[in-house]
């Protein structure tokens, strides 16, 4: 692959991630660096997102780039039938890079082997969504100051939940993690990922609730355990309040700990916990817009 | 036994110069001819399915005159026809024996099992990495989902 795209969180190696993470710290320090000056960015949005499209929008314009494209299906020639490869065809002569979501999965690599400019995957289905696994990274660099001997609980949806996954994946290239599975029953982490975990050696444990564990943690990600996920009502009525995390649970948990979710939460992080000093998830969104800064240059050769 | 063997044989005739695929399962016999592209030689081809043999109850076989297949156009049918080898004809005789292999990718000939897949939206070449060969397992290169062999579709 010549073009830089980023497709999923397995195209960078662990330099690449390492290089970004640099990259995002300086960003954060002056996040004003016009590299993107004289370039246009296609934002293209096939189906809506909040968070991902502003705070891209955002790294691209305090890069002093411009932007075009459309925020949902609905607004663009995709409602008069257009492929997606013709779209991208068109788009990929306009524009020097192609940031693009859209509800099929596998259409974002599709889309990089149409398009003459990089593409990056702004999150493709339920398959790869690899900026939020950067900007989670950064996240854990910064409060842990490093990727080595890390303990992870991940709690929530892991069989759906695509940024674990992918967090896993990521980590997982680093020395000696330890990752803790708190899911119910029928969210489990999928098979594949264990098989994954247990070639490379790396030690996992599952469990069904954290409060009495949660003290060994480094870092709690927490997902959402959505209602339409699970084929019986009443096994999700048995386990809703069971991956809530509260303000008093994190007592005895380490000065170190902190509290990342992709967001948006519903209810799965107490409104408590917000001001405790180890929720970190509302400055993980802020984070975004570094490391999708550090993305957008590294696609570009910028920096 | 003798007797039943040389009746099976009638069943379909020799050919002087080509290639007679063998062993196949019986319901692959169509896919077979699909994947090759059979369906368009201008070749003479005869097949019969059903048939008895000691590995498989229902083989099929399929002879075809002056044709000659390279090896990686033969392994596309490993996915449905594991077992079937192939005898190369000069002359009525054998002149060479193949096996078929399951290659490391696939593309084409099978469908991505996942629905929300990009190649089951748009008219797209479908194409699997094989990480598993017995029993087959494709990871699609587009969506990284698994295929495995029980959900397998011929496109």
């Amino acid at each position: 692959m010549n073009k830089k795209d980023l497709i999923s969180i397995m195209d960078y190696s662990k330099e690449d991630y390492l290089r970004i993470m640099d990259m995002a710290a300086d960003f954060e320090e002056n996040p004003n660096q016009t590299l993107l000056e004289g370039k246009v960015v296609a934002s293209l949005f096939f189906e809506p997102s909040t968070r991902t499209r502003l705070s891209f929008e955002t790294a691209i314009n305090r890069m002093g780039g411009r932007i075009v494209g459309f925020s949902d299906s609905g607004s663009s020639s995709v409602s008069k039938g257009e492929t997606l490869h013709d779209t991208i065809r068109m788009v990929s002569q306009y524009a020097d890079l192609i940031v693009m979501r859209h509800p099929l999965e596998g259409s974002a690599r599709y889309a990089a082997e149409v398009s003459s400019v990089p593409v990056i995957n702004a999150g493709d289905g339920a398959n790869q969504h690899p900026t939020q696994t950067l900007l989670d990274m950064y996240s854990i660099l910064k409060t842990q100051k490093t990727f080595d001997n890390l303990n992870i609980f991940m709690v929530g949806d892991l069989r759906y939940g695509r940024t674990v996954h992918s967090l896993l994946m990521a980590i997982s290239q680093f020395e000696n993690p330890i990752f803790n599975f708190i899911a119910p029953e029928e969210l489990q982490m999928p098979e594949e990922y264990k098989i994954y975990l247990r070639e490379k050696g790396i030690r996992f444990f599952e469990h069904r609730e954290f409060t009495d564990i949660i003290s060994e943690a480094d870092i709690v990600y927490m997902t959402r355990v959505q209602k339409e996920r699970f084929s019986d009502p009443m096994e999700y009525e048995k386990v809703k309040n069971v991956y809530i995390l509260r303000n008093s649970m994190l007592k005895n948990t380490k000065p170190n700990m902190r509290i990342l979710h992709p967001l948006p939460r519903v209810n799965e992080i107490a409104t408590d916990v917000d001001k405790n000093e180890k929720a970190y998830y509302f400055q993980q969104a802020r984070n975004g817009v570094f490391a999708r800064e550090a993305i957008i240059s590294h696609a570009l050769n910028l920096k | 036994m003798k007797e039943h063997k040389k009746k099976l044989k009638l069943k379909v005739s020799a050919i002087s110069e080509g290639t007679v695929i063998d062993h196949i399962p019986s319901e692959s016999l169509f896919d077979v001819i699909s994947i090759l592209e059979l369906d368009k030689t201008p070749n003479m081809i005869t097949f019969g399915a059903n048939l008895d043999s000691g590995k498989l109850v229902n083989k099929a076989i399929i002879k075809v005159s002056n044709q000659f297949f390279e090896n990686d156009d033969i392994n596309r049918i490993a996915l449905i026809a594991p077992h079937a080898k192939l005898n190369i004809i000069r002359d009525y005789e054998v002149v060479e024996k193949k096996i078929v292999e399951v290659p490391d990718r696939v593309v084409g000939i099978v469908k991505c099992f996942n629905p929300k897949c990009i190649t089951n939206a748009e008219p797209i070449t479908t194409s699997f990495a094989v990480i598993s060969k017995e029993p087959i397992a494709l990871k699609c290169k587009y969506c990284e989902k698994i295929t495995y062999e029980k959900q397998m579709v011929i496109k």
